[in-house]
């Protein structure tokens, strides 16, 4: 804890003034009695503590990091560097346009990439990650059926297997949550579907490839009901990954997406963020799309605001959303060009697929055997669990005594006992292998020693937390007695 | 293939062990019909080399201007040792940590940030962060609405001496849950909240009253009497603060006789580079019994097994990925990597290092503030004590003004023409600790020219810059 | 053999209720439904006051990695709630039918406790839907 080497009157000298100026302008009332109590270091143990907290942190830098759902790819240092030259840095967000025309050239390019690689009619990049991006989608859905006076529509569908943010979204956003239930090929129940649909329908939330990590074949037929109903597509980029390049959400008949560029950009996740989430939309969702935008008049970018969009649904940051993300984002686009772009779908599909096969030869049951994978796989421990009596839980544990980042573990909550596994394209041949190796060698710990399983992990700094008391015997923040 | 480990051999391997012939195949499940041509409209790949060139030649475009533009973002000094570490891998490529055991490093330093953060506003809970401080004022308001269960009306006081961009923000997102944002006006003379406005909506219901200290015209608040008169009428105090004026300013958990009973505000002083305007962060404290009503990430103190300390998400029920459609947000990914950069820097400043920022911030601005007085008809506007920014009243208009300085290389402020047209050819300017004696000088002196400009063309109504 | 208490009465969505003979009865959820849930961290009740809808959600029980809403099996008006689980939501873990109780209602219709489940029945769903 950085207050441990806190000493009154210690200072990191070198950052401040040693004079400080006079505040007796300002009426006592208003002001502070003594300074706040941060902690008092030196620049040193700032640095030495800091440095050590990162090494207890796993990360795609340093270890295997097959997070379903969340595409943690190698992120390339360029991205970082290059959005984080001088002239990107210290552009203050309501600079004149005349100090932003760098700055904008790169918004407008990566607004027409990701225009033409999801095939949507226009894109707005300042959601902040996305669930913003959800938001700013659900709520234009809501735009679009309140412009034509189409006010009675109170539902959005989502899948049952959907990741949490999407009822979230639907209901910030004055709507109810529906939920769909999953066929047993994890494809949508279009039956059931069927039922669900009606003139209080606005639209529906998909993810596809699915949550359940397959593509879902009938997306074509789904668009027909959902139109047919009056309802729009909202499509759940999550998964983006495993079809960039190969497929868009456009040509799928998707109204509107997000897309986390956090995940298929490989824009860094920061021990959980800043992410962005650009929203795409079809023709007449447009005029509907959060500001600011960046736009070319054939001499200057201009940004376009409330005032030239009028009917947008607004702003969702004070500024322009996570534009440093962004410029990674775009350095990465550049990277890749369209050859690239393809890549990623390829061998990230290559590498799920190979990864699955591996893992069902060795003896673990995938939860949809007869299904290609997509970017991603899962699998379901319910034989371990019931026969062995070691779930999930037990063997993602495990694994990081062996230095990998366990998959996600019981999401989605549909399927009982699973690991969501997401190996992603940049991952080589022989780090699947030893996975596999891995997976292989507690299968059969769980077996002979299972309690080994049950007590891992055994070589992180902390074993297993007790959750309980985290939640009942609240403890949020350092105090100086605790 | 950039980024791409595969050899030939890998590739024919895995096809075999998989059993298929071709990498195409691994799409056969995705009808024909779907698949779509090369995408000849994105530019080919380039290699790192002439990427790095391409982002010189943009970022040197946008220069480094001399910047007296506040407005909610602010050019502060960031120690070295902040971003060398908030970039290390372990930080930089870690996600949300939702293996505990192999997460300490974020876990505990989010636990820190909290704790710095309670310190500094007087609060007692912070969450791990919100996306910005206007989204941040978004989610406050979603919250007090949960939280004032005695308040009906779903309404809330919103002064216009706040951020006009936060207001815009709010609206966007607490509209379609039928939140009415109802406006307070200012003082003309003193730039603070007109409470004989407030006075008028006295005992009716409303959730909250948003109060800024400072606010955006860098006027400080009477906070006490604020926060006094929103708890007297039933409505739960959401201060919105800057991180670095709470330094030196009485902390929200202070004000009044209970303090407010929500603090947020933007982070960005805290560490995170002007940047076009993000990636920033939001941040949200709150009394502890209102904690269940907290959006996003909380971190908890418990222990291991062995009972050894440690830490851990927790109060999770409350977040979409459990609780769906019933959550208090819908907020998944947050700002965690700037909230890193925070906390080291926090750490490194410690409250005196603060102190004396944000007070050479306030010195710094009143310096400004009195050269560009010393000009012809240049004059202050509002008489309230200011932290770090102040309106000023030019003769010519405050776009031409600010126009002429730019092509000077000079930012000179934030035109208030559109958002308060009352306030006629105003400027907002800032001058934080970066901002030194020459700096302002250099201000002064272009100022000075500008105004001489359009004086000696009298008759042209609007000059031509 | 099961521990259901033959004297209550049970909802499809795991609530107990005992009919308190005087117009009240007392609601809280079932040993099957705090055994799903797990080790509870939290539970959020009504005010007293409130009114409440047979089947309408009144209240909220929190384990670590669940969130769980309680629906009042009958309409009428929260009398009493039992405000001990504030501090201590475990009780509900180690008490259900007991010292766990959750609220008390005033009813407005006592013919609405003929739909409840008894003991048998109740029993029988529990065994349904382990299947």
């Amino acid at each position: 804890m950085i207050y441990e080497h806190s000493r009154t009157g210690r200072r990191a000298t070198a950052q401040t003034n040693p004079e400080m100026d006079k505040l007796s302008d300002i009426p006592d009332a208003l002001l502070r009695k003594r300074p706040a109590g941060l902690p008092e270091v030196s620049e040193m143990q700032a640095v030495r503590h800091y440095t050590r907290l990162s090494q207890k942190n796993f990360s795609i830098d340093t270890h295997f990091y097959p997070l379903g759902s969340c595409t943690m790819k190698y992120n390339p240092r360029a991205c970082n560097s290059l959005a984080s030259l001088p002239g990107f840095l210290s552009r203050h967000p309501l600079a004149p346009d005349t100090h932003s025309q760098g700055f904008m050239a790169c918004m407008y390019d990566l607004q027409e990439i990701l225009k033409h690689v999801t095939g949507m009619h226009d894109v707005s990049l300042s959601p902040a990650a996305g669930a913003q991006g959800e938001f700013a989608g659900v709520a234009m859905i809501r735009a679009y059926h309140d412009a034509r006076g189409d006010t009675a529509r109170s539902e959005i569908l989502v899948p049952d297997a959907a990741h949490g943010t999407n009822p979230a979204s639907a209901v910030m956003c004055g709507y109810k949550a529906r939920e769909i239930p999953t066929g047993r090929d994890g494809d949508i129940d279009l039956d059931a579907l069927k039922q669900a649909l009606g003139p209080q329908t606005a639209g529906i939330m998909l993810t596809n490839p699915s949550t359940v990590g397959v593509f879902e074949r009938r997306i074509k037929e789904i668009a027909g009901l959902v139109h047919e109903a009056g309802g729009l597509l909202y499509y759940d980029g999550a998964n983006l990954n495993a079809i960039l390049g190969k497929v868009r959400p456009g040509d799928m008949g998707f109204d509107v997406i997000h897309m986390n560029l956090h995940k298929t950009f490989s824009t860094p996740h920061g021990g959980g963020g800043p992410g962005a989430g650009p929203v795409g939309v079809s023709q007449r969702l447009a005029p509907y799309l959060p500001v600011p935008m960046v736009d070319y008049d054939g001499t200057d970018y201009i940004w376009l605001t409330e005032k030239e969009r009028p009917e947008s649904i607004g702003r969702l940051s004070a500024f322009a959303g996570n534009a440093g993300v962004l410029l990674r984002a775009y350095v990465y686009a550049r990277l890749l060009g369209r050859e690239g772009m393809h890549r990623v779908a390829e061998f990230s599909s290559l590498n799920a697929n190979y990864l699955l096969k591996r893992l069902m030869e060795v003896g673990f049951d995938a939860a949809y055997p007869e299904r290609r994978a997509s970017h991603e796989f899962i699998l379901t421990l319910k034989k371990q669990a019931k026969e062995l009596g070691v779930n999930t839980m037990d063997f993602a544990k495990r694994m990081l005594d062996y230095g990998v980042h366990a998959p996600t573990t019981y999401f989605p909550l549909l399927v009982p006992e699973c690991l969501l596994v997401e190996p992603t394209e940049t991952e080589a041949k022989e780090d699947l292998d030893s996975f596999v190796e891995i997976m292989q060698t507690i299968k059969q710990e769980a077996e002979t020693q299972p309690d080994l399983v049950k007590q891992a992990p055994h070589t992180m700094p902390v074993r297993r937390l007790d959750d309980v008391r985290a939640a009942r015997e609240l403890d949020l923040a350092w105090k100086s007695d605790s | 293939m950039p980024f791409i480990p595969h050899t030939e051999d890998d590739i024919q391997e895995m096809l075999a062990v998989i059993g298929v012939d071709s990498i195409d195949t691994l799409f056969d499940e995705i009808p024909d019909e779907l698949r779509c041509d090369e995408l000849k409209a994105i530019p080919a790949g380039m290699p790192e080399m002439e990427v790095s060139r391409l982002m010189q030649a943009r970022a040197r475009e946008d220069g480094q201007p001399l910047c007296f533009l506040g407005a909610g973002a602010y050019d502060h000094h960031i120690p070295a040792a902040v971003w060398q570490l908030t970039t290390r891998g372990e930080f930089y490529t870690a996600y949300t940590p939702y293996q505990a055991e192999a997460s300490q490093g974020t876990l505990q330093l989010l636990y820190e940030y909290q704790s710095m953060m309670t310190a500094l506003t007087g609060m007692d809970v912070s969450n791990a962060s919100l996306y910005d401080g206007a989204s941040a004022l978004a989610e406050a308001v979603l919250m007090a609405v949960r939280a004032n269960r005695k308040s009906k009306s779903g309404r809330i006081l919103m002064p216009r001496t706040l951020h006009p961009l936060y207001r815009r923000v709010t609206h966007s997102i607490v509209r379609n849950q039928g939140i009415e944002l109802v406006e307070v006006g200012y003082d003309g003379k003193t730039g603070q909240v007109d409470t004989s406005v407030l006075e008028q909506y006295a005992g009716e219901d409303f959730a909250a009253l948003v109060i800024p200290q400072p606010n955006f015209f860098g006027v400080l608040e009477n906070v006490d009497e604020l926060t006094e008169w929103a708890h007297a009428n039933g409505m739960l105090a959401i201060a919105v603060v800057n991180p670095l004026a709470m330094s030196i300013l009485k902390p929200a958990g202070e004000w009044g006789e209970d303090g407010a009973d929500i603090c947020c505000g933007e982070g960005q002083p805290m560490g995170a580079p002007l940047a076009s305007g993000g990636p920033y962060f939001g941040f949200l404290c709150c009394r502890e019994k209102l904690v269940r009503q907290m959006p996003g990430r909380i971190i908890g103190k418990t222990v291991d097994l062995d009972g050894k300390p440690g830490y851990a998400l927790t109060l999770q029920a409350r977040e979409q990925h459990i609780r769906r459609s019933k959550a208090t947000s819908n907020i998944c990914t947050n700002q965690g990597l700037m909230v890193t950069a925070a906390t080291i820097h926090m750490a490194i400043m410690g409250g005196e290092g603060l102190q004396h920022m944000a007070a050479a911030c306030h010195g710094n601005t009143e310096r400004l503030s009195q050269a560009l007085c010393s000009l012809p008809q240049v004059e202050s506007v509002f008489e309230g004590p200011v932290f770090h920014e102040r309106v000023l009243k030019l003769p010519l208009s405050a776009k031409d003004a600010l126009k002429a300085l730019a092509a000077h290389n000079v930012q000179g402020g934030f035109d208030l023409s559109d958002d308060y047209p009352e306030l006629d050819s105003a400027i907002l300017v800032c001058a934080t600790e970066l901002r030194g004696e020459e700096d302002i000088e250099q201000y002064r002196s272009k100022l000075e020219r500008v105004i001489a400009a359009q004086v000696q063309t009298p008759c042209q109504l609007k000059p031509d810059w | 053999m099961s521990d259901t208490p033959k004297e209550l009465r049970y909802a499809k969505s795991h609530e107990w209720l005992r009919d308190e003979g005087d117009g009240t009865a007392t609601i809280g959820i079932s040993e099957h439904a705090q055994e799903l849930l797990g080790d509870l961290v939290f539970v959020d009740l009504p005010e007293v006051g409130t009114k409440v809808e047979a089947g309408g959600d009144c209240a909220v029980v929190e384990s670590v990695k669940a969130a769980s809403d309680v629906y009042s099996p009958v309409t009428g008006e929260v009398i009493e709630v039992n405000e001990s689980l504030d501090d201590a939501p475990e009780t509900i873990n180690e008490d259900a039918f007991g010292n766990g109780w959750m609220f008390k209602v005033k009813l407005d219709d006592a013919t609405e406790l003929d739909s409840l489940l008894d003991a048998d029945a109740y029993d029988a769903l529990v065994a349904e839907e382990d299947h």
